[in-house]
C-alpha cells in the first residue's frame, strides 16, 4: 500500500479472528519471485497451505492462526501472479507445482504436511505424486475433481461454441499485456468480488481487498495479474485427475462443500468413492460452500487436527 | 519468383504477446496473402525460406515461438500449446491472414490456430518436425520437470521440457479440425504431409477436412482459395 488508509479502510482491515502472518519473505522460483507468509513457532512441524485461483494467501489470516495457535508452523505462498508474488510470462499448471517445490524447499521441513483449497488442492495432489517423499499428510479442502462429463450438446452447437470460447481467450491475450485492473474503493472491490463468493460477508471480502489489492492514487486495485482470466480450455479431463487420486500414497483428509456456487466444483461424494486410496477419509460437510475454511475455520481446523491426531 | 537475394539482415518484427516479444522474421517479401511458418520445437525461423516453399507466390514469414529463436524467454517456464497458439495469433493478427506452415509443435499448433481462426488462416500445412507427438494421448507419470539451470539464451529448456510432455488427445485435436472445416468456407482446411503419425494426427487425417497430400499440392491449393 502506498497511500495511508482512511478511518474506514482501517476499519476494514481488521476482522475478527483475522491475523497477518508473523513472517513475511519472498523465494526464488527460477528467477521469478514468490511471497510466502508464515503463521507460528518456525521450530513447530510445518504444515504448507496452498490456496485457490484467483486467491492469495491472505485467504488463510484466520484458518492459519488457528492452525498456528495449536503448535504448526504454517506456511503459505501467493501462487504466481497472485498477492505479492510476481507477475509472470507464463501461467500452467506445471509451472505452478515448479513454484510450489520452490517453496517447499525454503522451508526445510521434509516430510510436511499439505492442506490446499480448491485449484491448490489440485496442484498438491500432482506435487504429492510427482514427489512422494516431500509430504507425509495431505488435506484436501473442495479441491477433489469431478468425474460428471461436459454437459450434453450436440455437436454442432459444442463446434460454436468452443469457435466462441477460443476467439475470446486469443482476443483476451491481446490485450494481456497491457490490461491494467479497474481502481475502486475497498467497497467496491469486496462486492465486485462478492459476485464470485456470494456466501462471504462483505465484511470479510473488505478484508481480504485490504490485503490483496493495493492502494494507487486513483483508487484501490487488486494486485493479481490482470492477464490471468478464469475459465479457458485445454486437453486436460477431470476423468484423468480422478482416476489418479487412486493412486495418491499419503493419508488423506478430503473435505467437500455442498452448497453449490460460481467458483465451486460442485463434487459429490458418491463420485469420489471409487477413486480413493485405502484408507482415505472423505466427507461432505453440510451446508457449506466452496471456501470451506473461510465459512467455518475452526469446524475445519478440528477436522484437521483430529486427521492428524489418528495418525500420530 | 525466386527469393530475392539479400545483403543485410533479413527484417525482424517485434509483436507483444502478453509481456512476450515475438519475432517475426520476413524470409521472403512479396505481395499477397503471406505464408507463415511455425517452427519445431527447439527450432528456430530459418535464415532462408525452405526450398519446399518457394513455390508460394506470396510472402514468407516465419514467427520465433516464445522462447525460441529471437524471442524472449519468460522465466520460470510454463509453457503449454494454447499459449503458443496465441504466439501464432500475434503473428496472424499482424499479417491479417495467413496460409500455416507447421513443422513438428509448429504443426500442432496450426491445426489449434486454424480451429480458432478459421476465417484469417487460409489452411494449414502440417510437416514433420520436432515435437510432431507432444506427451502422447493421455498424461504420463506426474513428474515435475527442472531442466538445466545453467542453461543461457534460446531454445528455453523449459519449453523443451514442458512441450515435449503435454498431452494430445485425437478427440482434443479433431474439435479444432472440425470447427476449421465447418468456419472456414474451405473443403480442406488443413493438409497433412507427414510421415510420422502420432494419434491426434491420425485421428485429424481421417477427418473430412483434411487432405493427405504433398506439400506442394498443398501450397498450390491454398494459393488458390480466397
Amino acid at each position: 500500500m502506498t497511500a495511508p488508509l482512511t478511518p474506514e479502510e482501517a476499519a476494514a482491515a481488521r476482522f475478527p479472528g483475522a491475523r497477518r502472518p508473523d513472517r513475511q519473505r519472498f523465494v526464488s522460483s527460477q528467477g521469478l519471485r514468490l511471497a510466502v507468509s508464515e503463521w507460528g513457532d518456525a521450530t513447530a512441524p510445518a504444515i504448507l497451505l496452498a490456496h485457490g485461483g484467483f486467491d492469495f494467501a491472505g485467504t488463510f489470516d484466520v484458518f492459519a492462526p488457528i492452525l498456528a495457535g495449536a503448535g504448526y508452523r504454517v506456511v503459505s505462498w501467493d501462487q504466481r501472479g497472485h498477492g505479492d508474488s510476481e507477475h509472470a510470462e507464463l501461467y500452467s499448471w506445471d509451472a505452478d507445482v515448479r513454484d510450489m517445490l520452490a517453496v517447499l524447499d525454503s522451508i526445510r521441513a521434509d516430510p510436511l504436511i499439505l492442506i490446499g483449497h480448491s485449484k491448490g488442492g489440485a496442484i498438491s495432489t500432482h506435487l504429492i505424486q510427482a514427489a512422494p517423499d516431500r509430504v507425509r499428510a495431505f488435506v484436501n479442502l473442495d479441491g477433489i475433481p469431478s468425474h460428471r462429463p461436459p454437459p450434453d450438446v450436440a455437436d454442432h452447437e459444442r463446434t460454436r461454441l468452443l469457435a466462441k470460447e477460443l476467439s475470446g481467450w486469443l482476443d483476451h491475450r491481446e490485450q494481456a499485456g497491457s490490461k491494467v485492473r479497474r481502481p475502486d474503493t475497498i467497497d467496491g472491490l469486496a462486492r465486485r468480488r462478492q459476485r464470485m463468493n456470494p456466501r462471504l460477508s462483505l465484511e470479510w471480502l473488505r478484508y481480504l481487498a485490504t490485503v490483496g489489492a493495493r492502494k494507487d492514487p486513483d483508487g484501490w486495485r487488486w494486485k493479481i495479474d490482470p492477464a490471468l482470466r478464469p475459465g479457458g480450455f485445454g486437453p486436460w479431463r477431470a476423468t484423468w485427475s480422478m482416476t489418479r487420486f487412486a493412486s495418491l500414497p499419503v493419508p488423506l483428509l478430503g473435505v467437500l462443500a455442498t452448497e453449490s456456487e460460481p467458483m465451486g466444483w460442485d463434487t459429490r461424494p458418491e463420485e469420489v468413492q471409487p477413486y480413493l486410496p485405502p484408507g482415505a477419509r472423505v466427507m461432505a460437510l453440510p451446508a457449506v460452500g466452496h471456501f470451506v475454511h473461510i465459512e467455518q475455520p475452526q469446524r475445519i481446523a478440528d477436522l484437521v487436527f483430529e486427521f492428524l491426531g489418528d495418525l500420530s | 519468383m525466386r527469393s530475392a537475394e539479400r545483403t543485410g539482415p533479413r527484417p525482424v518484427e517485434r509483436l507483444h504477446h502478453s509481456k512476450v516479444e515475438l519475432a517475426l522474421h520476413t524470409l521472403r517479401a512479396g505481395e499477397g496473402r503471406a505464408l507463415l511458418l511455425l517452427h519445431g520445437l527447439g527450432e528456430r525461423t530459418p535464415a532462408a525460406a525452405p526450398a519446399e516453399l518457394l513455390s508460394w507466390p506470396g510472402p514468407i514469414c516465419g514467427l520465433d515461438f516464445t522462447g525460441h529463436g529471437q524471442s524472449t524467454i519468460p522465466r520460470g517456464g510454463g509453457y503449454t500449446c494454447e499459449i503458443l497458439m496465441g504466439d501464432a495469433d500475434t503473428a496472424l493478427r499482424h499479417l491479417k491472414q495467413a496460409t500455416l506452415v507447421g513443422r513438428g509443435l509448429g504443426a500442432y499448433v496450426a491445426l489449434l490456430l486454424a480451429g480458432a481462426r478459421p476465417a484469417e488462416v487460409r489452411g494449414a500445412i502440417l510437416r514433420d518436425g520436432l515435437g510432431l507427438a507432444g506427451g502422447g494421448p493421455t498424461p504420463g507419470t506426474p513428474q515435475v520437470p527442472f531442466p538445466n539451470p545453467s542453461a543461457s539464451g534460446t531454445p528455453d529448456p523449459f519449453a523443451l521440457a514442458e512441450l515435449s510432455r503435454d498431452v494430445r488427445p485425437p478427440d482434443y485435436a479433431t474439435a479444432f479440425l472440425r470447427q476449421a472445416n465447418e468456419l472456414s468456407g474451405l473443403d480442406r482446411p488443413v493438409s497433412v504431409c507427414c510421415a510420422e503419425r502420432p494419434d491426434w494426427l491420425a485421428a485429424v487425417a481421417k477427418e473430412p477436412g483434411a487432405l493427405e497430400t504433398h506439400v506442394g499440392e498443398a501450397l498450390r491449393l491454398y494459393a488458390s482459395v480466397r
